[in-house]
């Protein structure tokens, strides 16, 4: 196996209805990201950039083109096998948090766990674990109606990670938050990068959350419009 | 496999525990379901236990011979003449198959004793009687020949009788004013308890029929009523038949005249009874079984509303990487936890029901495993049947959709 980017797309195009009606959102991307890379996607709505996310993330397949991922050929899988890649080597961190509502934080974070077939014990101890990796040990057994916004992300993070992902999915993670906690969020997200080698790919119209990331790749018109790669700081 | 299974009934306990309200209402037509068919089908066997006991109290293979048609529409019981004593004699001599013959007449008369008083049910008959309605002597002994032949004033009484009359001591030697004469008590009989029709068959004082006849109907030589025990082992309709055609020649009815007299087999009216009571059980059940597949499609409702309401959290399941085939299950499970869970709380249900209403109507309890194990396996069934659907609606749920729906 030849070491490759972790990640790789070629001529990816998606359309979506058909005919007449069709709506061709993706143009034909190219992107290669390498593991341990922190990407920031932007782009106006309508760019294509959420679509980008969808199938980088392995929720939807491309209309054409080639992905790889870990050399997998992704275009190919099933609805079934893509599945497995979402279990095994991905998280997802969304806008709106999307946690089971009155299940407490542990449950919620334990959830992913629950799908690998995990041990009871094991369980709840890597649960405990992501929690106090985003720092949120003590909140455990709460809800996340008794959280608050830049908690329950946090919640969403262990969620995310607790499975020890290959890379981080994030759409708009920052985007129902206030600016304060939006800056909380991203130095997180940063540290889980530097510190687990965790690839981030995250979708965001905010500059100043962009600026936390390695690389920001802008879409315009379902094409790769700018590549940007900055030094770390 | 059982680890995944594990896992989706885990998954589907946290589901219902966390909408525990809705969970409740949602079973709530299949508790109910269950209950009924349980309950139905429990006091039907109960009523039929009930009735065929009675019956067979009565006595073993028990014929009675009445005057009168059979009640039933268009039938006329009245102006017909009753038996003679003779009558008895010549179904004695001319059918073998009988064990007992015994000649009952009766009337409703006030007894008293000391200064108590009670209404009770007087009949004259013959140590016959005994063998013919089962009956055995608790303390004291039957009549003797004697006693019969000059007809004198001896009684024996019932469980009711010396309750009401005697609560304390034995009654045996004690005198008992029957309407308008005195007679010696000399035995009591064994309780014996209500009878098919809800009458109390210990309220009854026996004395020989000749005795009664001459004191209490004033008829000496008629009988209202035979009694007739068959042999074991005989079959009742050709020695009903041949009662039958004697009673005709006796009676002198012409060729083309109906019978002014009938014979009832008891063991027939207990199997037409019970079969009876068998067939509204069956109806009842049948009724109440619907009821639980309304309770089915109830589930199918609550699971259908309940993939709508949580489309997020099935795109996050799905997102996170659930498979289609787990989620469906997940869902299945949720389905027939929630009605098996059902079906035993119709089950507990069900037997404080039928506890209640069997104390209540004096009847016995009598558990039927195999229809509990049905109702509960029904219920499980129905989770999988009316729960399907909704899964596989859940399973197939695009996950970009699901995640982005309000």
């Amino acid at each position: 196996m030849t070491e490759g980017p972790l990640i790789s797309l070629r001529a990816i195009t998606k359309t979506y209805g058909q005919g007449a009606a069709a709506f061709q959102a993706l143009k034909g991307v190219d992107l290669d990201i390498p593991r341990g890379q922190f990407v920031a996607i932007m782009g106006p709505s309508g760019s294509g950039k959420s679509t980008a996310l969808n199938i980088l993330g392995c929720l939807d397949g491309p209309t054409s083109g080639a992905f790889r991922f870990k050399n997998i050929a992704v275009e190919g899988l099933t609805r079934n096998q893509r599945a497995l890649l979402r279990r095994h080597y991905l998280g997802f961190v969304f806008q709106g948090f999307n946690l089971l509502s009155r299940t407490s934080a542990q449950e919620n974070v334990e959830l992913p766990l629950l799908y690998r077939g995990a041990e009871t014990a094991q369980r709840h101890a890597a649960a405990r674990e992501a929690l106090a990796q985003v720092g949120l040990t003590g909140w455990e057994h709460h809800t996340p109606a008794e959280l608050s916004g830049g908690q329950q992300q946090r919640v969403a993070i262990a969620r995310a990670i607790v499975t020890r992902p290959l890379v981080l999915l994030a759409d708009e993670p920052t985007g129902n938050l206030d600016s304060q906690r939006g800056h909380e969020i991203m130095d997180l997200l940063v540290s889980l990068n530097r510190e687990q080698d965790i690839t981030i790919i995250m979708v965001t119209h905010e500059p100043e959350m962009a600026h936390y990331a390695d690389r920001v790749v802008k879409f315009v018109d379902g094409l790769v419009a700018s590549d940007e790669l900055k030094e770390r700081a | 496999m059982i680890q995944m299974l594990l896992n989706a009934l885990l998954l589907a306990l946290r589901a219902i525990r966390r909408n525990l309200m809705r969970s409740f209402l949602t079973v709530l037509g299949v508790v109910i379901g269950v209950a009924a068919v349980i309950t139905m089908v429990t006091l039907g066997n109960g009523a039929t236990r009930m009735v065929s006991d009675q019956i067979s109290s009565l006595g073993s293979n028990l014929l009675i011979l009445r005057p009168g048609q059979q009640l039933g529409p268009g039938r006329d019981s009245a102006g017909a003449a009753n038996f003679k004593l003779a009558d008895v004699e010549a179904i004695q001599t001319q059918v073998p198959a009988l064990k007992a013959v015994a000649p009952v007449v009766g009337s409703k008369v006030t007894l008293v004793a000391g200064n108590q008083n009670w209404q009770s049910q007087v009949n004259g008959t013959s140590n016959a009687y005994f063998v013919a309605g089962n009956w055995q002597i608790a303390s004291g002994r039957q009549f003797e020949d004697d006693e019969e032949a000059a007809g004198k004033a001896v009684c024996i009484i019932g469980a009711t009788v010396k309750k009401q009359l005697f609560p304390r001591g034995s009654p045996i030697g004690d005198e008992l004013r029957v309407k308008n004469f005195t007679c010696e008590i000399i035995g009591v009989l064994q309780g014996k308890g209500q009878g098919a029709m809800g009458q109390d068959q210990d309220d009854v004082v026996l004395m020989p029929i000749r005795t009664a006849q001459r004191r209490l109907t004033g008829n000496v030589n008629d009988v209202s009523t035979l009694m007739l025990s068959l042999r074991d082992g005989v079959a009742a309709d050709p020695v009903m038949e041949q009662i039958r055609k004697l009673m005709r020649e006796r009676r002198k009815l012409s060729e083309n005249a109906d019978d002014d007299f009938h014979v009832m087999d008891t063991k027939q009216i207990a199997e037409t009874l019970s079969g009876t009571i068998r067939t509204m059980t069956g109806l009842l059940g049948a009724v109440a079984a619907v009821s639980l597949l309304v309770g089915g499609i109830g589930i199918m409702n609550i699971m259908l509303v309940s993939v709508t309401e949580r489309t997020r959290e099935i795109g996050i399941r799905l997102a996170i990487g659930a498979l289609e085939h787990e989620v469906l299950l997940q869902f299945l499970i949720e389905a027939v936890v929630l009605s098996a869970l059902g079906g035993l709380v119709g089950i507990a249900l069900a037997l404080f029901v039928c506890l209640g209403l069997t104390a209540l109507m004096s009847m016995p309890f009598l558990f039927n495993p195999g229809i509990n194990l049905l109702a509960f396996v029904f219920s499980g069934l129905i989770g999988i049947v009316f729960g399907y659907m909704p899964a596989r609606r859940a399973a197939r749920l695009d996950p970009i959709v699901a995640l982005r729906f309000e």
